[in-house]
Protein backbone atom coordinates (compact mmCIF):
# COMPACT_ATOMS: atom_id res chain seq x y z
CA UNK A 1 0.00 0.00 0.00
CA UNK A 2 1.51 3.34 -0.86
CA UNK A 3 1.05 6.48 1.53
CA UNK A 4 2.73 9.96 1.92
CA UNK A 5 3.10 11.24 4.62
CA UNK A 6 1.84 15.42 6.16
CA UNK A 7 3.08 16.66 8.97
CA UNK A 8 4.64 20.50 9.52
CA UNK A 9 6.94 18.56 12.45
CA UNK A 10 9.94 17.20 11.16
CA UNK A 11 10.08 14.58 13.88
CA UNK A 12 6.94 13.09 13.35
CA UNK A 13 7.61 12.38 10.11
CA UNK A 14 10.85 10.62 10.94
CA UNK A 15 8.94 8.47 13.22
CA UNK A 16 6.02 7.70 10.97
CA UNK A 17 8.34 6.96 7.97
CA UNK A 18 10.32 4.31 10.35
CA UNK A 19 7.50 3.11 11.62
CA UNK A 20 5.87 1.78 7.82
CA UNK A 21 9.14 1.02 7.24
CA UNK A 22 9.22 -1.61 9.81
CA UNK A 23 5.23 -2.66 8.83
CA UNK A 24 6.66 -4.05 5.28
CA UNK A 25 3.27 -2.97 4.10
CA UNK A 26 3.40 -0.20 3.62
CA UNK A 27 5.50 1.81 1.10
CA UNK A 28 6.34 5.62 2.03
CA UNK A 29 6.24 7.26 -1.41
CA UNK A 30 6.68 10.74 -0.36
CA UNK A 31 7.04 13.25 2.44
CA UNK A 32 5.50 16.88 3.41
CA UNK A 33 5.87 19.45 5.41
CA UNK A 34 3.03 21.22 3.94
CA UNK A 35 -0.49 20.18 2.91
CA UNK A 36 -0.44 22.38 0.43
CA UNK A 37 2.53 20.76 -1.77
CA UNK A 38 1.00 17.41 -1.30
CA UNK A 39 -1.89 18.51 -2.78
CA UNK A 40 0.09 19.49 -5.63
CA UNK A 41 1.50 16.26 -5.51
CA UNK A 42 -1.26 14.54 -5.53
CA UNK A 43 -2.69 16.22 -8.46
CA UNK A 44 -0.77 13.93 -10.69
CA UNK A 45 0.25 11.02 -8.56
CA UNK A 46 -2.43 8.87 -6.83
CA UNK A 47 -1.49 6.96 -3.53
CA UNK A 48 -3.64 4.94 -1.18
CA UNK A 49 -3.09 6.41 2.16
CA UNK A 50 -2.14 9.20 3.94
CA UNK A 51 -0.87 9.99 7.38
CA UNK A 52 -2.35 13.35 7.98
CA UNK A 53 -1.39 15.70 10.70
CA UNK A 54 -4.37 18.06 11.91
CA UNK A 55 -2.25 21.05 13.12
CA UNK A 56 -0.19 23.14 10.62
CA UNK A 57 0.11 26.55 10.18
CA UNK A 58 -2.05 28.34 7.57
CA UNK A 59 -3.76 25.06 6.03
CA UNK A 60 -4.67 22.32 8.25
CA UNK A 61 -5.32 18.50 7.64
CA UNK A 62 -9.19 19.17 7.23
CA UNK A 63 -8.49 22.09 5.13
CA UNK A 64 -6.47 19.32 2.87
CA UNK A 65 -9.62 16.71 3.54
CA UNK A 66 -12.34 19.40 2.59
CA UNK A 67 -10.02 19.90 -0.60
CA UNK A 68 -9.82 16.99 -2.19
CA UNK A 69 -12.43 15.38 -4.30
CA UNK A 70 -11.65 11.73 -3.59
CA UNK A 71 -9.13 11.95 -0.53
CA UNK A 72 -7.60 8.71 -0.15
CA UNK A 73 -7.68 6.54 2.58
CA UNK A 74 -6.40 8.74 5.71
CA UNK A 75 -5.07 8.20 9.26
CA UNK A 76 -5.15 11.34 10.78
CA UNK A 77 -1.83 11.78 13.62
CA UNK A 78 -1.98 15.01 16.29
CA UNK A 79 -1.30 15.69 19.60
CA UNK A 80 -5.04 17.08 20.18
CA UNK A 81 -7.35 14.34 21.80
CA UNK A 82 -10.68 16.47 21.12
CA UNK A 83 -10.98 16.59 17.72
CA UNK A 84 -11.73 12.66 17.14
CA UNK A 85 -15.75 13.41 16.73
CA UNK A 86 -14.62 15.72 14.28
CA UNK A 87 -12.62 13.84 12.60
CA UNK A 88 -14.70 11.12 12.39
CA UNK A 89 -17.29 13.42 10.23
CA UNK A 90 -15.22 12.39 7.10
CA UNK A 91 -15.82 9.06 5.53
CA UNK A 92 -12.29 8.50 4.69
CA UNK A 93 -10.50 9.01 7.91
CA UNK A 94 -10.09 5.51 8.87
CA UNK A 95 -8.04 5.93 12.14
CA UNK A 96 -6.84 8.38 14.67
CA UNK A 97 -3.66 8.36 16.13
CA UNK A 98 -2.78 10.68 19.50
CA UNK A 99 0.83 11.45 19.11
CA UNK A 100 3.47 10.49 20.05
CA UNK A 101 2.47 7.24 18.28
CA UNK A 102 3.46 4.12 20.15
CA UNK A 103 4.62 1.34 18.27
CA UNK A 104 1.17 -1.09 19.39
CA UNK A 105 -0.91 1.93 18.44
CA UNK A 106 0.63 2.12 15.16
CA UNK A 107 0.15 -1.70 14.39
CA UNK A 108 -2.91 -1.81 15.91
CA UNK A 109 -4.27 0.78 13.31
CA UNK A 110 -1.97 -1.08 10.54
CA UNK A 111 -4.69 -3.74 11.38
CA UNK A 112 -7.37 -1.70 11.09
CA UNK A 113 -6.21 -0.41 7.52
CA UNK A 114 -6.24 -3.86 6.74
CA UNK A 115 -9.50 -4.95 7.54
CA UNK A 116 -11.11 -1.94 6.02
CA UNK A 117 -8.98 -2.44 2.70
CA UNK A 118 -10.51 -6.28 2.83
CA UNK A 119 -13.72 -4.91 3.53
CA UNK A 120 -13.65 -2.40 0.47
CA UNK A 121 -12.37 -4.62 -1.64
CA UNK A 122 -15.19 -7.42 -1.24
CA UNK A 123 -18.13 -4.21 -1.45
CA UNK A 124 -16.47 -3.74 -5.15
CA UNK A 125 -16.65 -7.30 -5.93
CA UNK A 126 -20.41 -7.42 -4.53
CA UNK A 127 -21.08 -4.37 -6.67
CA UNK A 128 -19.70 -6.11 -9.87
CA UNK A 129 -21.19 -9.09 -9.27
CA UNK A 130 -24.41 -6.81 -9.21
CA UNK A 131 -23.96 -5.26 -12.03
CA UNK A 132 -22.84 -8.25 -13.54
CA UNK A 133 -27.04 -8.71 -13.99
CA UNK A 134 -30.25 -6.64 -15.42
CA UNK A 135 -33.24 -7.77 -14.11
CA UNK A 136 -36.29 -7.71 -16.06
CA UNK A 137 -40.01 -7.90 -16.60
CA UNK A 138 -41.84 -10.71 -18.00
CA UNK A 139 -45.05 -12.16 -17.84
CA UNK A 140 -45.32 -10.38 -13.98
CA UNK A 141 -41.77 -11.54 -13.42
CA UNK A 142 -38.42 -10.46 -12.03
CA UNK A 143 -35.74 -12.69 -14.14
CA UNK A 144 -32.72 -11.97 -13.81
CA UNK A 145 -30.53 -11.83 -17.00
CA UNK A 146 -26.58 -12.68 -16.94
CA UNK A 147 -25.67 -9.40 -19.00
CA UNK A 148 -22.45 -11.21 -20.71
CA UNK A 149 -24.70 -13.82 -22.06
CA UNK A 150 -27.13 -11.33 -23.85
CA UNK A 151 -25.76 -11.64 -27.49
CA UNK A 152 -28.21 -9.74 -29.21
CA UNK A 153 -31.48 -7.14 -28.33
CA UNK A 154 -34.22 -6.74 -30.95
CA UNK A 155 -37.07 -3.80 -30.84
CA UNK A 156 -39.87 -5.01 -31.74
CA UNK A 157 -43.35 -2.35 -31.47
CA UNK A 158 -43.44 -1.91 -27.50
CA UNK A 159 -41.75 -4.58 -26.90
CA UNK A 160 -37.72 -5.78 -27.15
CA UNK A 161 -36.50 -9.40 -27.51
CA UNK A 162 -33.58 -10.15 -25.55
CA UNK A 163 -31.61 -13.05 -26.68
CA UNK A 164 -29.00 -14.59 -24.46
CA UNK A 165 -27.03 -17.61 -24.96
CA UNK A 166 -29.33 -19.66 -23.11
CA UNK A 167 -32.66 -18.75 -24.28
CA UNK A 168 -35.01 -15.40 -25.87
CA UNK A 169 -36.76 -13.02 -23.60
CA UNK A 170 -39.76 -10.71 -24.73
CA UNK A 171 -39.53 -7.53 -22.78
CA UNK A 172 -42.77 -4.41 -22.26
CA UNK A 173 -39.41 -2.23 -22.91
CA UNK A 174 -37.54 0.14 -25.00
CA UNK A 175 -34.05 -0.21 -26.99
CA UNK A 176 -33.19 3.05 -25.35
CA UNK A 177 -33.90 2.10 -22.03
CA UNK A 178 -31.86 -1.62 -21.92
CA UNK A 179 -29.19 0.75 -23.75
CA UNK A 180 -28.81 2.98 -21.12
CA UNK A 181 -28.69 0.16 -18.70
CA UNK A 182 -25.73 -1.85 -19.92
CA UNK A 183 -21.89 -1.28 -20.55
CA UNK A 184 -21.27 0.28 -23.42
CA UNK A 185 -18.06 -1.36 -23.58
CA UNK A 186 -19.74 -4.46 -24.43
CA UNK A 187 -22.88 -3.13 -26.16
CA UNK A 188 -23.54 -1.41 -29.79
CA UNK A 189 -26.64 -0.22 -31.46
CA UNK A 190 -26.20 -0.84 -34.97
CA UNK A 191 -29.41 -0.35 -36.15
CA UNK A 192 -32.05 1.55 -34.63
CA UNK A 193 -33.83 -1.66 -34.20
CA UNK A 194 -30.83 -4.40 -32.85
CA UNK A 195 -28.08 -3.51 -29.93
CA UNK A 196 -25.54 -6.39 -30.27
CA UNK A 197 -22.67 -7.72 -28.35
CA UNK A 198 -19.30 -7.11 -29.41
CA UNK A 199 -17.66 -10.17 -28.14
CA UNK A 200 -20.08 -11.99 -30.44
CA UNK A 201 -19.64 -10.83 -33.53
CA UNK A 202 -18.97 -13.51 -35.76
CA UNK A 203 -18.43 -11.38 -38.84
CA UNK A 204 -19.07 -8.29 -41.16
CA UNK A 205 -20.12 -8.23 -44.31
CA UNK A 206 -21.37 -4.87 -46.43
CA UNK A 207 -24.14 -3.65 -44.12
CA UNK A 208 -24.64 -6.65 -42.04
CA UNK A 209 -23.37 -8.49 -39.16
CA UNK A 210 -23.37 -11.77 -38.15
CA UNK A 211 -23.71 -12.18 -34.26
CA UNK A 212 -24.34 -15.76 -33.57
CA UNK A 213 -26.01 -17.48 -36.00
CA UNK A 214 -28.30 -13.94 -36.32
CA UNK A 215 -28.02 -11.71 -39.33
CA UNK A 216 -28.25 -8.48 -38.22
CA UNK A 217 -28.30 -5.31 -40.11
CA UNK A 218 -25.99 -1.96 -39.89
CA UNK A 219 -26.72 1.35 -40.55
CA UNK A 220 -24.55 3.09 -42.86
CA UNK A 221 -24.47 6.03 -40.49
CA UNK A 222 -23.00 3.74 -37.73
CA UNK A 223 -20.94 1.23 -40.06
CA UNK A 224 -17.97 3.29 -40.00
CA UNK A 225 -18.24 3.56 -35.74
CA UNK A 226 -18.82 0.18 -35.67
CA UNK A 227 -15.97 -0.75 -37.28
CA UNK A 228 -14.05 1.94 -35.28
CA UNK A 229 -14.75 0.02 -31.71
CA UNK A 230 -13.32 -3.15 -33.08
CA UNK A 231 -9.94 -4.43 -32.32
CA UNK A 232 -8.76 -4.91 -35.76
CA UNK A 233 -5.37 -5.68 -37.44
CA UNK B 1 8.53 12.13 43.00
CA UNK B 2 9.06 14.48 39.45
CA UNK B 3 9.40 12.33 36.41
CA UNK B 4 12.43 12.87 34.39
CA UNK B 5 12.80 12.94 30.68
CA UNK B 6 13.88 9.97 28.96
CA UNK B 7 14.40 7.86 25.58
CA UNK B 8 11.98 4.73 26.30
CA UNK B 9 10.15 5.91 23.84
CA UNK B 10 12.23 6.31 21.63
CA UNK B 11 13.83 3.13 21.98
CA UNK B 12 10.67 1.68 21.76
CA UNK B 13 10.14 2.86 18.05
CA UNK B 14 13.83 2.98 17.07
CA UNK B 15 14.24 -0.89 18.54
CA UNK B 16 17.91 -1.81 18.23
CA UNK B 17 18.67 0.98 15.26
CA UNK B 18 21.43 2.92 17.34
CA UNK B 19 21.42 5.44 13.82
CA UNK B 20 17.60 6.01 13.89
CA UNK B 21 17.82 6.43 17.69
CA UNK B 22 19.90 8.97 17.57
CA UNK B 23 18.58 10.59 14.19
CA UNK B 24 15.39 10.94 16.12
CA UNK B 25 17.15 12.86 18.68
CA UNK B 26 18.86 15.23 16.59
CA UNK B 27 15.52 16.34 14.81
CA UNK B 28 14.45 16.96 18.38
CA UNK B 29 17.18 18.51 19.60
CA UNK B 30 17.01 21.12 16.31
CA UNK B 31 13.18 21.46 16.33
CA UNK B 32 12.97 21.76 20.36
CA UNK B 33 15.13 24.90 20.10
CA UNK B 34 13.18 26.28 17.17
CA UNK B 35 9.72 26.07 18.28
CA UNK B 36 10.56 27.35 22.30
CA UNK B 37 12.22 30.68 20.80
CA UNK B 38 9.33 30.90 18.41
CA UNK B 39 7.24 30.40 21.71
CA UNK B 40 8.89 32.72 23.69
CA UNK B 41 8.88 35.15 20.95
CA UNK B 42 5.24 35.00 20.54
CA UNK B 43 4.36 34.67 24.22
CA UNK B 44 6.33 37.96 24.77
CA UNK B 45 4.29 39.72 22.07
CA UNK B 46 1.24 38.91 23.78
CA UNK B 47 0.17 36.81 20.43
CA UNK B 48 -1.16 34.03 22.93
CA UNK B 49 -3.12 31.98 19.78
CA UNK B 50 0.46 31.65 18.19
CA UNK B 51 1.76 30.86 21.09
CA UNK B 52 -1.09 28.19 21.95
CA UNK B 53 0.06 26.59 18.55
CA UNK B 54 3.68 26.39 19.40
CA UNK B 55 2.81 24.48 22.40
CA UNK B 56 0.84 22.10 20.66
CA UNK B 57 4.14 21.36 18.36
CA UNK B 58 6.40 20.97 21.33
CA UNK B 59 3.78 18.89 22.80
CA UNK B 60 4.91 15.55 21.00
CA UNK B 61 8.24 16.26 21.95
CA UNK B 62 7.22 16.37 25.49
CA UNK B 63 5.57 12.82 24.91
CA UNK B 64 8.41 11.57 23.06
CA UNK B 65 10.66 11.96 25.99
CA UNK B 66 8.43 10.48 27.95
CA UNK B 67 6.61 13.12 30.16
CA UNK B 68 2.91 12.14 30.93
CA UNK B 69 2.00 14.76 33.62
CA UNK B 70 4.34 17.30 31.77
CA UNK B 71 2.29 16.72 28.65
CA UNK B 72 -0.94 17.09 30.17
CA UNK B 73 0.10 20.13 32.17
CA UNK B 74 1.26 21.28 28.63
CA UNK B 75 -2.32 20.56 26.83
CA UNK B 76 -4.12 22.37 29.78
CA UNK B 77 -1.63 25.72 29.39
CA UNK B 78 -2.40 25.12 25.45
CA UNK B 79 -6.21 25.87 25.94
CA UNK B 80 -5.51 28.42 28.52
CA UNK B 81 -3.28 30.04 26.07
CA UNK B 82 -5.96 29.97 23.34
CA UNK B 83 -8.39 32.42 25.61
CA UNK B 84 -5.50 34.28 26.47
CA UNK B 85 -4.81 32.59 29.92
CA UNK B 86 -1.28 32.73 31.28
CA UNK B 87 -1.71 31.42 34.70
CA UNK B 88 0.48 28.37 33.37
CA UNK B 89 3.47 30.34 32.04
CA UNK B 90 5.71 29.21 34.79
CA UNK B 91 5.04 25.54 34.96
CA UNK B 92 5.28 25.10 31.55
CA UNK B 93 8.78 27.08 31.29
CA UNK B 94 9.94 24.80 34.06
CA UNK B 95 8.85 21.99 31.88
CA UNK B 96 10.85 23.41 28.96
CA UNK B 97 14.23 24.27 31.03
CA UNK B 98 13.89 20.29 32.39
CA UNK B 99 14.37 18.95 28.67
CA UNK B 100 16.71 21.83 27.22
CA UNK B 101 18.80 20.32 30.59
CA UNK B 102 18.19 16.78 29.33
CA UNK B 103 19.01 17.51 25.25
CA UNK B 104 21.47 20.04 25.59
CA UNK B 105 23.74 18.51 28.88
Amino acid sequence: MNCIIIDDDATARLIISQLCEKSEWINVLAEFSSAINAIKYLNSNTVDLVYLDIHMPTFSGFDFIQTLKNPPKIILTTSDKNLALEAFEYKSVIDYLVKPISKERFNKSLEKLKIFSIEEENASLESKKLSDYIYVNVDKRLVKINIPSIYLIEAKGDYINIKTNIKNYLVHSTLKKIEDKLPSNMFFRVHRSFVINFSEIVDIEDNTVLVKQDIVPISRSLKSELIRKLNRL
Amino acid sequence: MMEKPNLSFIIEIAGDDEAFQNSILEIIKTEFREEVNLFKTNFSLKKYKEAAHNVHKIKHKIGLLGLEKALIKASEFEKALKIGNTTLHHSFLEILNKIHVFLYP
